[in-house]
C-alpha cells in the first residue's frame, strides 16, 4: 500500500511557506515550525483544520435558524407594515409572472447555505472516515463551496439596497430585520468554515499519521 | 528523521526553527458555535417572551377581515392581528383566532370589548375614513373586570363612549325611541355634553331603558331632580309674549337629541349618583312641571256612567288637580250576592300635591319633610271622616267629558277608605250631575204618573169646603174683635206701668249705688233683662194683633225662624 502511495510533501518531511514560498524541511521536534525565512507559521496541514470547520459549520447551522425564522425585511406602507421572512418572500413571490425570481431567491437564500453547510459537512466526515473513495469529486465539490461562498450573499445585498433605495417616508419605507443580520453570518461562517478545510486531507490516508510518527 | 536526511531531492533545504507550543485539548474556535447557540437561543427566547395570548373572537361575519393582515387596535396602536378565520361549528358566526401582543395580557378580562372599525356614514357623523384606504381593522375597548378571558364575541356596533372615557351613565325610561340613535347628542343649556350609548327594550315590552353618558365636567349638573326630555325638533309655541321657536341645535333638528335641566329650587342638590334612573319627557314643558312625585294609586268604584272618563282626566280638589285617571274599567262586586257590575276606576294621585294644599307638611310631620304612610293615612281617614268622596263630575257639558273631583258631601253615608286592598279603595258617591240627570227623570215619570182629572175634581171639592171655612174664620175673627181685645189692651197698659214704676225705682237705685259695685252691674243686668222682656212682649203684642189666631193656633209654620 504506502509502495503504491505517491510522494507528498508531508511524507517527504517538507513544508511550503505559505506567505514567501521556500521549501522547508519540518524537524521532527514538536513545537510551532516558523519559516527561517519570513517567519511565518508553517503547516504540513492547516492545524485543527476538522475541528475548526466544525466548529464554524455548527456555528453556520446555529444561525440559519434564526436567519429563517426572523424578518429580513419590513416593509411600511400606509397600508401598514409588512414584515417578511425569507420564506415568506419566496411565497411572496410564487405567483404566474414572477415565479423565477421565486426559484431564484428560493436556491440562493434556501438551498445553497444548507446545501454548503451539507457538502461540508459530508467532506469533514468522509476525512474523518479516511475514506479514499472518489476523491477527484470531493475536490472538485471542494471547489464548488469555495466559488459559490462569495455569491450566496445575494439575499443580503437585495435586502441593503432595497432598504436603502426606498425611503420614501412617511408613504413608504423599507426597514432591515434582525433575520439579514443572521442570515449574513451563514454566509459569512460557512466561507470560514470552508476555508478553514484543508484539502489537501482528502489525499491522506487513513495510516498516514503527522509527521515524525511514521 | 534519518531517512529523510537520506533523500537525495532536498539535502540544502533550510531547517524550520522550532518554538514551544502551547497546546490544549480543546480549540478555542468551539467558543463561535457556543456563542452562537446563546445568541441565537437568547433570540428564541426573546421571541417566546414577546408572544401575547393568542384570543379567540367570535364575529357575525369576517366581511373586510384578512388573516394575517387585519390588526386590533386599541386607541389606535396596534396590539393584535388575525392569524386565522374559521367558520365556527355551529356555522352561525366567524371565529377569528387573533395573536394579542403580550402588553395586552392583562387587558383581556370579561367586559373587553372588540368589534370591526369600518368606514361608517351616520347622520351624527362620519366615522373611520382611515379604514378606507388601510381596511377594516377591529377596535378595542378595555373592560373593568377582573377575571382574565380567552373567547370574545364581538359587538354588532362600536361602542359610542371610550370604556375610561370621564363622565358618568344614567338610565332614563321612556315608552318609545322616538328618533334617538347610539350617539344621539345630549344637550345642556344647549352645549352637547354626552350622547345615547344604548338602549334597549324592557323585558316585559312596555317601554325602553335608554343608557346615557354624560361626559365628566358636566355630569355633575345630573341631580336627583334633574328632567332629560327629548329635544329633537323644533317648537314653536304661541303665546301671549309672541312667537317662541325653541330648539337645541341644528344637528338636533335633522337626527334627534336629548336635553336635560334641573329645576331652579333643585340646582343645588347633590349631583345623581351613576346609572340613577329618569324618565325620559316628550318635552322640556312637561319634564319641568312640578314633580309628580310618589304618585299612589287608588282605586274608585262607580256605581254611574263613566261614558266621557278618559284615561289621563285629572282628579281635581276644590279645583286643584291632585292626580290622574290612570285606567277605567268594568269590575264584578264580589261582596255582594249577586254580583253587581260597575266601573272601576284607576287613579294615580300625588299626595305630595295633595297634602301640600292641604297643609303645611312640616307642621304635620314636626318639622321632618318625609310623610310616612301612616301619617298619610291618617290624614286622609279623617278627610274621609268629614266627607270626602270621590265624585264623577261633567267637565264640559258639551263634550261631556267627565272628571273626577274630590268633593265634601256631608249626607254623604259613612265609609272609609280600604287600606288591605291593593291598591287601597277609596269612597265614592253618585255623581252630582248624573244624580241630577236621574231625579229629573224620575220626577218626569212621577208628573206622568199623576191622576190629573181626579186631581181637578178634588180641587173643585176642596175650593167649595175652603169657601165655607173662610166664612166661619170670618165669624170667628169678628167674635174675637168684640170679646179678646179689650182685654189684651188694658193688659197692655198695665205692663207699661208696670215697667215705668219699675225704672224710676231702679233709677233711685241707681244713684244710691257706686258705678263699680256688683251690685250696680247685677242691676244694670236685670234692667236689660226687662227691657228685653218688655221687647218680647211688645212684639207679641205686635204680633197678636196681626195675627190674632195664633192664640187658637201657635204660630204658623210659614213665619218660624
Amino acid at each position: 500500500m504506502s509502495t503504491a502511495e505517491p510522494a507528498s510533501a508531508r511524507s517527504l518531511g517538507l513544508a511550503g511557506c505559505e506567505a514567501c514560498g521556500l521549501v522547508v524541511r519540518l524537524p521532527a521536534a514538536d513545537g510551532m515550525d516558523h519559516c527561517p525565512r519570513c517567519g511565518e507559521r508553517l503547516h504540513s496541514r492547516r492545524p485543527a483544520s476538522i475541528e475548526r470547520s466544525w466548529a464554524l459549520a455548527i456555528t453556520a447551522l446555529v444561525l440559519y435558524i434564526p436567519a429563517n425564522l426572523l424578518p429580513v425585511m419590513t416593509t411600511n406602507t400606509p397600508l401598514g407594515a409588512v414584515s417578511d421572512t425569507i420564506m415568506q418572500g419566496v411565497v411572496e413571490l410564487w405567483s404566474p409572472t414572477s415565479w423565477p425570481l421565486a426559484i431564484v431567491v428560493f436556491v440562493a437564500s434556501v438551498t445553497i447555505p444548507l446545501g454548503k453547510l451539507i457538502a461540508l459537512a459530508y467532506l469533514l466526515l468522509t476525512v474523518q472516515r479516511g475514506s479514499v473513495q472518489s476523491n477527484g469529486q470531493r475536490v472538485r465539490l471542494y471547489r464548488l463551496l469555495k466559488f459559490i461562498g462569495r455569491w450566496s450573499m445575494l439575499d443580503v445585498f437585495v435586502d441593503t439596497f432595497v432598504v436603502a433605495l426606498i425611503q420614501l417616508r412617511p408613504l413608504m419605507w423599507v426597514e432591515p430585520g434582525a433575520g439579514v443580520i443572521f442570515f449574513a453570518g451563514v454566509v459569512v461562517v460557512t466561507m470560514l468554515a470552508v476555508n478553514s478545510f484543508d484539502p489537501r486531507l482528502i489525499w491522506d490516508l487513513p495510516h498516514q499519521e503527522r509527521h515524525g510518527h511514521d | 528523521m534519518t531517512e529523510r536526511e537520506a533523500e537525495p531531492q532536498a539535502p540544502e533545504l533550510p531547517l524550520a526553527e522550532v518554538t514551544a507550543r502551547k497546546r490544549s485539548r480543546l480549540s478555542a474556535v468551539w467558543i463561535i458555535p457556543i456563542i452562537a447557540a446563546v445568541l441565537g437561543g437568547w433570540i428564541a427566547v426573546q421571541k417566546l417572551l414577546a408572544e401575547g395570548p393568542t384570543i379567540e373572537i367570535s364575529f357575525a361575519s369576517a366581511d373586510g377581515l384578512e388573516a394575517g393582515k387585519t390588526t386590533v387596535k386599541y386607541n389606535g396602536v396596534d396590539v393584535g392581528r388575525i392569524e386565522s378565520l374559521r367558520v365556527a361549528p355551529d356555522r352561525q358566526r366567524i371565529l377569528a383566532s387573533v395573536q394579542m401582543a403580550p402588553a395586552a395580557r392583562d387587558w383581556l378580562v370579561d367586559g373587553t370589548a372588540f368589534w370591526v372599525v369600518s368606514a361608517r356614514i351616520a347622520a351624527g357623523g362620519v366615522s373611520g375614513l382611515g379604514t378606507l384606504l388601510s381596511g377594516s381593522y377591529i377596535g378595542m375597548q378595555i373592560g373593568t373586570g377582573s377575571e382574565r378571558v380567552r373567547s370574545f364575541t364581538a359587538l354588532a356596533v362600536p361602542p359610542v363612549v371610550a370604556a375610561n372615557a370621564p363622565g358618568r351613565y344614567f338610565r332614563l325610561t321612556a315608552a318609545n325611541l322616538g328618533s334617538l340613535d347610539f350617539g344621539t347628542p345630549i344637550y345642556f343649556r344647549r352645549l352637547q355634553v354626552g350622547q345615547v350609548a344604548s338602549y334597549r327594550l324592557d323585558d316585559d315590552g312596555r317601554g325602553l331603558t335608554i343608557r346615557v353618558f354624560v361626559n365628566a365636567p358636566y355630569d355633575r349638573y345630573v341631580k336627583n331632580e334633574t328632567r332629560f326630555w327629548q329635544a329633537s325638533g323644533l317648537d314653536v309655541s304661541l303665546n301671549a309674549d309672541g312667537l317662541d321657536v325653541r330648539t337645541e341645535s341644528l344637528t338636533s333638528i335633522l337626527i334627534g337629541g336629548l336635553a336635560f335641566d334641573t329645576p331652579a329650587d333643585n340646582a343645588d342638590a347633590e349631583p345623581a349618583a351613576a346609572d340613577t334612573t329618569f324618565e325620559l319627557f316628550d318635552d322640556q314643558v312637561s319634564a319641568m312641571k312640578a314633580p309628580e312625585r310618589g304618585s299612589i294609586r287608588y282605586v274608585l268604584h262607580f256605581d254611574d256612567s263613566v261614558r266621557g272618563l278618559a284615561v289621563g282626566a285629572p282628579m281635581t280638589f276644590l279645583g286643584m288637580p291632585v292626580g290622574e285617571v290612570v285606567s277605567v274599567r268594568l269590575d264584578a262586586d264580589r261582596r255582594k250576592k249577586d254580583v253587581s257590575v260597575r266601573a272601576r276606576v284607576l287613579v294615580a294621585a300625588y299626595p305630595q300635591r295633595f297634602l301640600d294644599v292641604l297643609a303645611d307638611p312640616q307642621v304635620l310631620t314636626g318639622g321632618s319633610k318625609a310623610i310616612t304612610p301612616a301619617m298619610r293615612h291618617a290624614l286622609l281617614d279623617g278627610l274621609v271622616a268629614r266627607g270626602l268622596r270621590a265624585q264623577l263630575q261633567p267637565g264640559s257639558l258639551l263634550t261631556g267629558q267627565l272628571y273626577v273631583a274630590l268633593t265634601y258631601v256631608p249626607q254623604a253615608p259613612k265609609a272609609t277608605i280600604d287600606w288591605h286592598s291593593d291598591p287601597p279603595v277609596f269612597p265614592s258617591v253618585k255623581g252630582s250631575f248624573t244624580d241630577i240627570e236621574a231625579r229629573l227623570t224620575s220626577i218626569l215619570a212621577k208628573v206622568e204618573a199623576l191622576p190629573f182629572e181626579a186631581i181637578g175634581r178634588d180641587l173643585q171639592q176642596s175650593l167649595a169646603t175652603l169657601a165655607k171655612t173662610l166664612q166661619d174664620v170670618d165669624a170667628l175673627v169678628k167674635r174675637w174683635d168684640g170679646e179678646l181685645t179689650p182685654e189684651l189692651a188694658s193688659t197692655v197698659a198695665e205692663t207699661r206701668r208696670t215697667l215705668a214704676a219699675a225704672e224710676r225705682t231702679f233709677a233711685g237705685a241707681g244713684k244710691a249705688v257706686a258705678p263699680d259695685s256688683p251690685l250696680l252691674a247685677e242691676l244694670q243686668a236685670t234692667v236689660v233683662e226687662v227691657r228685653r222682656a218688655a221687647q218680647s212682649i211688645r212684639v207679641l203684642a205686635d204680633y197678636l194683633e196681626r195675627h190674632p189666631e195664633a192664640l187658637l193656633r201657635g204660630k204658623s209654620e210659614e213665619t218660624q225662624e
